[in-house]
């Protein structure tokens, strides 16, 4: 009986205690939403029920094929990229004896800093007169004039000032990660003579199967964000090679294109479902 | 002995190696930053002969520099005394970010309690719904909450962007994990000098779960600053943009003010990062790490 008032009591509490975060959050962010999948199923009035037609439309519309082909190539390049790449620092930041701090402070503060903030340096950087084609100048000898923000390199500086961005992100995740391992499994490795790269192999690796799924799938949500680089850099309306899912988002946002953006929306937050799922299942997160 | 010499040498050669790789990467990440700070102390005639077709005013060579010749903070003072717009940008950017903040806190922390420590029906599912709304990208929301705004009648105003802010379920997230964490013992000698639930969560959660609480700020104000997606899309009246819109744009205004308004604009979350780097990385790997 008292067991039962005590839950009563605490079920009514956690209510209290929940009550203006669900409110808010039903407002701002669930009914809305609810609001989307119903206009994602009916005509531009939002009157009539079509069923899939809106699906099929935006499926075929060129322009969302576009995007999402770049989207999904940017995520293929960019993202095993900066995977890889942030668990090797991550690991020498992790071994470091020295400086450890320093190391991760300049690897952070990228990520810190605005992108906005940063537009200045890129176009000085990747210009036409700028320094990376006077340093390509120098090393190859001839004559080096392009622009590389205009044209369909900007796929790749678009990739690169992504991975200098999040670099500092990945970074963290994973030393997050390799500090939960048990500095006791490295001394018995050590002892059974393994090397730097056999304690990796079947020590980090094997810990580490969690974490991986989890910086898989934050390192996917989060390159959604490369809109802001990609807008700050080349405006609205960028090389067709880094036109991509936001650019297209806000070119029908400015027309009013409820309905497409509705399916679109739609779309979307069953991949990334799919993607937290695929994430899941690949590295069997326990919870 | 020979031979353990020879391993000696290799492991010292692979150790120098390793330390290059960091610190050429260290390197490249502080590149751009420091040409930005250099470029900020620059007057305004070695701006133009340096950075002729990066301001888009010319066309020259670039002549890139990591330290200034003639250092001047001229750029700032100029920005500070000259530039009424930026000083309204920068004061929206502040309205915009800390109410917003003080919002999540007042929202976030309670109901990252009720996750935490209290027992309810549908619990999980509901945990599960936050963090999903937490993994959505903000264009998925994007035109819901646009229709949701106009209907409020909040659309090109600050609250346009604080609202929705507030009740971001990111720093619950946060929160509740730092929450996990609170020792029973703790919560139990507070039960025990007679303090309810509502007094225990005050006086014995907040201040136990601090860091949770500092990581959701550090990481909610990193966000706010350099918000890009939310201001472009509800705001039209360029008299309410933010520091991150604008900034853009003042090159074509002034460009001998452009770096120093870049540094500006950066000091705030690199100074908040420097001095609560504890923060944000716990912050950073409270959203990774799960049991």
């Amino acid at each position: 009986m008292q067991q039962r008032k005590k839950k009563r009591k605490q079920a009514l509490l956690a209510a209290l205690f929940l009550a203006p975060s669900i409110l808010g959050v039903a407002v701002f962010m669930v009914l809305p939403f609810g609001d989307v999948v119903r206009r994602s199923f009916f005509d531009a009035m939002g009157e009539s029920f079509v069923g899939a037609s809106n699906f099929r439309a935006v499926w075929e519309n060129g322009a969302f094929r576009l995007a999402a082909r770049n989207t999904l190539r940017f995520g293929l390049t960019a993202i095993p990229l900066l995977f890889t790449l942030s668990f090797v620092l991550s690991l020498l930041v992790y071994r470091a004896q020295k400086l450890q701090r320093a190391y991760k402070i300049s690897l952070v503060l990228p990520m810190v800093v605005p992108a906005a903030a940063m537009v200045l340096v890129w176009r000085i950087i990747l210009c036409a007169d700028g320094v990376l084609n006077q340093v390509l100048t120098r090393v190859t000898g001839k004559v080096w004039e392009l622009d590389w923000v205009t044209g369909r390199t900007a796929f790749l500086v678009l990739v690169l000032t992504y991975l200098w961005k999040n670099m500092g992100y990945g970074m963290l995740l994973w030393l997050a990660g390799l500090c939960n391992i048990p500095r006791s499994l490295y001394d018995a490795a050590r002892v059974d003579g393994a090397g730097g790269l056999a304690q990796v192999r079947y020590i980090t690796l094997p810990c580490l199967r969690g974490t991986m799924g989890l910086v898989a799938v934050l390192l996917v949500i989060n390159s959604f964000r490369v809109y802001r680089e990609a807008y700050l850099l080349a405006g609205s309306y960028p090389d067709q090679a880094i036109y991509m899912v936001p650019h297209l988002f806000s070119h029908w946002f400015l027309a009013l294109d409820v309905w497409k953006m509705s399916t679109a929306a739609v779309i979307l937050m069953l991949l990334a479902a799919a993607v937290t799922a695929a994430g899941k299942a690949v590295f069997c997160i326990r919870r | 002995m020979g031979d353990f010499c020879g391993i000696r040498i290799f492991s010292r050669i692979k150790a120098t190696a390793c330390t290059a790789f960091l610190g050429i990467a260290c390197l490249l990440a502080c590149l751009p930053l420091l040409l930005a700070a250099a470029a900020s102390l620059m007057p305004k005639d070695e701006l133009l002969w340096r950075y002729l077709s990066p301001l888009g005013i010319g066309k020259a060579p670039v002549r890139a520099a990591l330290l200034p010749s003639y250092p001047t903070l001229g750029a700032f003072g100029e920005l500070l005394f000259w530039s009424p717009g930026f000083f309204v940008m920068f004061w929206n950017s502040c309205i915009q970010v800390f109410p917003m903040l003080f919002g999540q806190l007042l929202v976030a922390a309670p109901a990252a309690w009720a996750f935490a420590r209290l027992d309810f029906p549908a619990k999980r599912v509901l945990f599960g719904t936050y963090v999903w709304l937490m993994v959505l990208p903000f264009q998925v929301v994007q035109v819901s909450n646009y229709l949701v705004l106009g209907q409020l009648g909040l659309l090109d105003s600050h609250l346009s962007l604080i609202l929705p802010g507030i009740w971001s379920t990111f720093p619950v997230f946060i929160m509740t994990r730092s929450f996990e964490a609170v020792p029973d013992s703790l919560l139990e000698a507070a039960c025990l000098d007679g303090a309810g639930e509502v007094r225990a969560f005050l006086l014995v959660g907040i201040p136990a779960g601090r860091p949770g609480i500092a990581a959701a700020l550090v990481l909610g104000f990193l966000d706010g600053w350099n918000a890009l997606e939310q201001p472009l899309a509800y705001l039209k009246d360029v008299r309410l943009w933010p520091l991150s819109l604008y900034l853009p744009k003042i090159v074509q205004d002034k460009a001998a003010v452009a770096f120093a308004a870049g540094m500006v604009m950066m000091m705030p979350p690199v100074l908040l990062y420097l001095n609560g780097e504890g923060e944000l990385e716990q912050g950073v790997a409270a959203s990774g790490v799960k049991e």
